[in-house]
C-alpha cells in the first residue's frame, strides 16, 4: 500500500465559513422596506391611524366620538366581509368580480325561501348560504379544472348571478316591517348592543371575528400556507405536492360562502331584502384589498391589511362628509390611495430578501 | 369571405323584408334599466296597450342606470327596424339628443317618458310627472304637519346622486319651496343658505344608500326632525338608520314615487307622506300617441301652461292637512305600481 491519498487535504485549505450575505450597514429606508415586506399590513395601519388623527384634529369631538367611530365600523361591515372573501381569492393570484352578485342573490334566496315558500327562517338562511357556496364552487371548478382565467370566469358569473337574481326575485323588495314581524332571524346581524356611547352590531362583530379567524388560518394552518403557495407560484406548489386544484376550489367556495354571510349581514343592515343593493360591492371590495396592501399578483399580503383598507375608505367617506366636502372628493382621494398603495407595493417588492 | 358577407346581407335583408310584410305598427320602449319596478310597470303598461291596439312593442333597456351606450344602440336598432315611434326614458339626457335627432329625421316620433331630455324640445313630446310639483306637495304637507315648529325644523335632504340629474333637482327644490325655504339656483340643490337645512347627502335611490346617507347626516346633527328622500327605497333605508338610534318615531320622513312597498310604508307610519306618480299611464298614453302618429300623422300636444304632458301626481298620506289635497293609503294602494 502506498501512502493513502490525501483527498481531504485540499479541504483544509478552503474557507470553512458557510455562505454569508453581508448586507453591510442598513440604512433606515432599507430597514423600513424590510419591515414592510415582513408585515404587509403595516402600511394600511399607519395610513388608517394617520387619517383618524387628521380627521379627529379637523373635526374634534364630532368625529372623535365613540358614536362616529363605531358608525364607521357599521358602514364598512358589509364591504369588510366581502373584501375578506376577495382577499382569499386575490391571494391565489385570482380575482372575484362576482362577489357582490353572489351576496345579493344569497340574501334574496334567504328572503324568498322564507316568504315565498314559507320555510322556517333558519332553513331559509341555510339555503342562502348553500347558494353562495354553490356559486363559489362553480367559479372554483371553472378556474381550477377548466383552467379558465379567473377574471373571465367571474366576469361571466357576475352577469349570470345578477341576472338570475333579477329573474328570480322579479326585483321585488321584501319590506323591513314584514321581516321583523315574521322572520326577525333574517335581521340577526342588525341586532346591536352598546358599550358606553359605542354602538356595535352583530354584523360588525362577525366581520372582526371573520378577519381574525382568517388571519390565523392563513398564517398557521397547512391549508392557509397552501393558499399563499398557490398564489405565489402555482407550478412550484404543485411540484411540492400541493393539490392546487383542491386548494383553488376550496378558496372560491369559501369566498362564495363568506359572500352569502355578507348577504345575511346586508339584510340586517338595510332591514329589507332588496335585489338592487350591493351593485358596487365587487369594486369596493377590490379597492379595500388593494389599499390594504394585498398584491394583485398573488401570494403576498394579509387579510388584516384588507380590514384596515376597508376602514380607511370608511374613515375618508364619513370624515370628508362631516367636513362638508362634495362627495366627489371622496372618490378622488380613494383613487389616489389606490394608486399610492400599488406604488408602495411595487417598491416593497424590490427589497432584496 | 366576400361571398359569405353578401349572403349574410341578403339574408338579413330578407328577414327585414319579412318583418315589414306583416303591417303591424312597431313601437319601441327604451328604459334606463329593466330591473327597477318603475320601469317594469312602464313596460307592463306599454305591452298591454300595444296588444289592445294591435301593435308590436319592442323593449330595450340599459344594463344599469347611466348606461348610455346601450340606449344609443337601441335607438339605432329601432330606426333600422322601421319602427314608427320610440318611448324613451333617457339615462343621459343631453348626450342622447343626437341619436334622438337621427330617429326624428328618419320619421319616427320620439316621446320622452318620465325624464325630460335637455333641452326638453329635443323630443317630440314629454310625458312625465311634474317632479317639482311632486316635491312641492310633500314640502307643503311637511310644513303644515309641523305647524309652528316648521320655523325651527332641522331638515336632512337625501338626494339621488352627485351628478344632480334633473328629476332629483326638481323634487328637492320643489320640496324646499313647498316647505317655505328660499331657493338659491333652482337648477341645482345644495346651494341654499337656510340654517334649517342640516345637509344634503346622496343615496343612489336605494335602501343601502339611504341608510348610509342618513347616518352621515345624523353624525352631523343627531336632532334632525324632517327628512326629505328622493324615493321610497331611500326612505326605508333612512328609517333603519333612525331606528338604530331610537328616533324613528319623532322624525317626519317624506318621499316621492308611490310604489306599492312605499305606500305600504306610509300606511305603517314609516313614511309620513309620499307623492305618487303613474308610470303605467305614461306608457299607455305613449303607445297611443305613437299609434296616432302612425295613423294620422298627429303629434301629441303638451299640457296647457307646461312644456310637457303632465301625467299627474297625487299626495298619499293618512294624515291629511288643511290646504293640501291628498288621497289616503287605501286609494294609493289601488293605484300603486311595482
Amino acid at each position: 500500500m502506498s501512502t493513502p491519498q490525501s483527498y481531504e487535504a485540499a479541504v483544509t485549505g478552503s474557507p470553512d465559513q458557510v455562505a454569508e450575505f453581508d448586507q453591510g450597514h442598513q440604512s433606515f429606508i432599507q430597514r423600513l422596506q424590510h419591515a414592510l415586506h415582513v408585515t404587509p399590513s403595516l402600511v394600511p395601519l399607519i395610513v388608517l391611524i394617520l387619517s383618524i388623527v387628521t380627521f379627529g384634529a379637523l373635526l374634534g369631538s364630532k368625529f372623535f366620538s365613540p358614536f362616529a367611530l363605531t358608525l364607521i365600523l357599521q358602514q364598512v361591515a358589509i364591504v369588510g366581509i366581502v373584501a375578506s372573501a376577495q382577499s382569499l381569492v386575490i391571494l391565489t393570484a385570482g380575482i372575484d368580480l362576482s362577489v357582490g352578485a353572489i351576496m345579493v342573490l344569497s340574501s334574496v334566496v334567504m328572503g324568498q325561501f322564507t316568504f315565498r315558500y314559507g320555510l322556517p327562517p333558519a332553513l331559509g338562511v341555510a339555503c342562502g348560504l348553500m347558494c353562495g357556496a354553490a356559486c363559489g364552487f362553480v367559479n372554483g371548478w371553472l378556474v381550477a379544472r377548466m383552467k379558465l382565467p379567473p377574471f373571465i370566469v367571474t366576469l361571466g358569473m357576475w352577469q349570470i348571478v345578477l341576472a338570475g337574481n333579477f329573474l328570480y326575485s322579479a326585483n321585488e323588495t321584501i319590506r323591513s316591517q314584514e321581516i321583523s314581524a315574521e322572520a326577525p332571524f333574517l335581521q340577526f346581524f342588525g341586532e346591536k348592543f352598546k358599550i358606553g356611547g359605542a354602538v356595535f352590531t352583530y354584523g360588525v362583530l362577525f366581520m372582526v371575528l371573520l378577519v381574525l379567524i382568517l388571519a390565523y388560518v392563513l398564517r398557521h394552518t397547512a391549508w392557509g400556507r397552501h393558499v399563499y403557495a398557490v398564489g405565489d407560484d402555482k407550478e412550484a406548489a404543485e411540484l411540492s405536492g400541493v393539490n392546487t386544484d383542491k386548494v383553488l376550489i376550496s378558496v372560491y367556495m369559501l369566498s362564495g360562502l363568506i359572500c352569502a354571510f355578507a348577504g345575511w349581514a346586508l339584510i340586517g343592515r338595510i332591514g329589507s331584502v332588496s335585489p338592487t343593493s350591493g351593485q358596487l360591492a365587487n369594486i369596493e371590495s377590490i379597492t379595500a384589498v388593494v389599499i390594504g396592501g394585498i398584491s394583485l399578483f398573488g401570494g403576498r399580503g394579509s387579510v388584516l391589511g384588507t380590514f384596515f383598507g376597508a376602514l380607511i375608505v370608511g374613515v375618508f367617506t364619513l370624515g370628508l362628509r362631516l367636513l362638508g366636502a362634495d362627495a366627489q372628493w371622496t372618490y378622488l382621494l380613494i383613487g389616489v390611495l389606490i394608486i399610492a398603495a400599488v406604488a408602495v407595493d411595487q417598491w416593497i417588492r424590490k427589497v432584496s430578501v | 369571405m366576400k361571398k359569405l358577407l353578401l349572403t349574410t346581407i341578403a339574408g338579413v335583408g330578407l328577414i327585414a323584408g319579412a318583418a315589414q310584410a306583416d303591417d303591424k305598427v312597431t313601437a319601441c320602449l327604451i328604459t334606463k334599466t329593466d330591473t327597477n319596478p318603475f320601469f317594469v310597470k312602464m313596460k307592463e303598461g306599454a305591452t298591454a296597450k300595444a296588444e289592445e291596439l294591435g301593435m308590436e312593442l319592442k323593449s330595450f333597456a340599459g344594463k344599469i342606470d347611466g348606461d348610455h351606450e346601450t340606449q344609443v344602440a337601441a335607438i339605432e336598432t329601432c330606426i333600422a327596424d322601421g319602427a314608427k315611434g320610440i318611448l324613451l326614458t333617457a339615462s343621459d339626457t343631453s348626450s342622447i339628443v343626437p341619436a334622438v335627432q337621427q330617429a326624428r329625421d328618419a320619421g319616427l316620433v320620439v316621446i320622452a317618458l318620465d325624464t325630460p331630455l335637455s333641452p326638453i324640445d329635443a323630443a317630440d313630446a314629454t310625458f312625465a310627472t311634474d317632479n317639482f310639483l311632486a316635491g312641492e306637495l310633500i314640502g307643503q304637507w311637511a310644513a303644515a304637519a309641523l305647524g309652528e315648529d316648521a320655523a325651527d325644523a332641522k331638515i336632512g335632504m337625501l338626494d339621488l346622486a352627485v351628478s344632480q340629474p334633473t328629476v332629483g333637482v326638481l323634487r328637492d327644490q320643489g320640496f324646499l319651496q313647498g316647505f317655505g325655504i328660499d331657493l338659491g339656483d333652482p337648477n341645482k340643490w345644495g346651494d341654499e343658505d337656510d340654517a334649517r337645512i342640516i345637509g344634503n347627502d346622496v343615496t343612489a335611490g336605494n335602501e343601502e344608500g339611504g341608510r348610509r346617507a342618513m347616518e352621515n347626516l345624523l353624525a352631523k346633527d343627531p336632532m334632525i326632525n324632517v327628512v326629505y328622500t328622493i324615493n321610497e327605497p331611500a326612505a326605508a333605508g333612512a328609517y333603519e338608520a333612525l331606528k338604530s338610534i331610537g328616533r324613528e318615531n319623532d322624525v317626519l320622513i317624506v318621499s316621492v314615487d308611490g310604489g306599492c312597498p312605499g305606500v305600504q310604508n306610509v300606511k305603517d307610519g314609516v313614511i309620513g307622506a309620499t307623492s305618487q306618480q303613474y308610470p303605467l299611464m305614461m306608457a299607455s298614453l305613449g303607445v297611443e300617441a305613437i299609434k296616432k302618429w302612425a295613423d294620422e300623422g298627429v303629434k301629441p300636444e303638451p299640457t296647457p301652461g307646461k312644456d310637457f304632458f303632465d301625467t299627474g301626481v297625487a299626495l298619499v298620506t293618512d294624515k291629511p292637512v288643511d290646504g293640501v289635497d291628498s288621497i289616503d293609503t287605501e286609494e294609493g294602494t289601488n293605484l300603486c305600481w311595482g
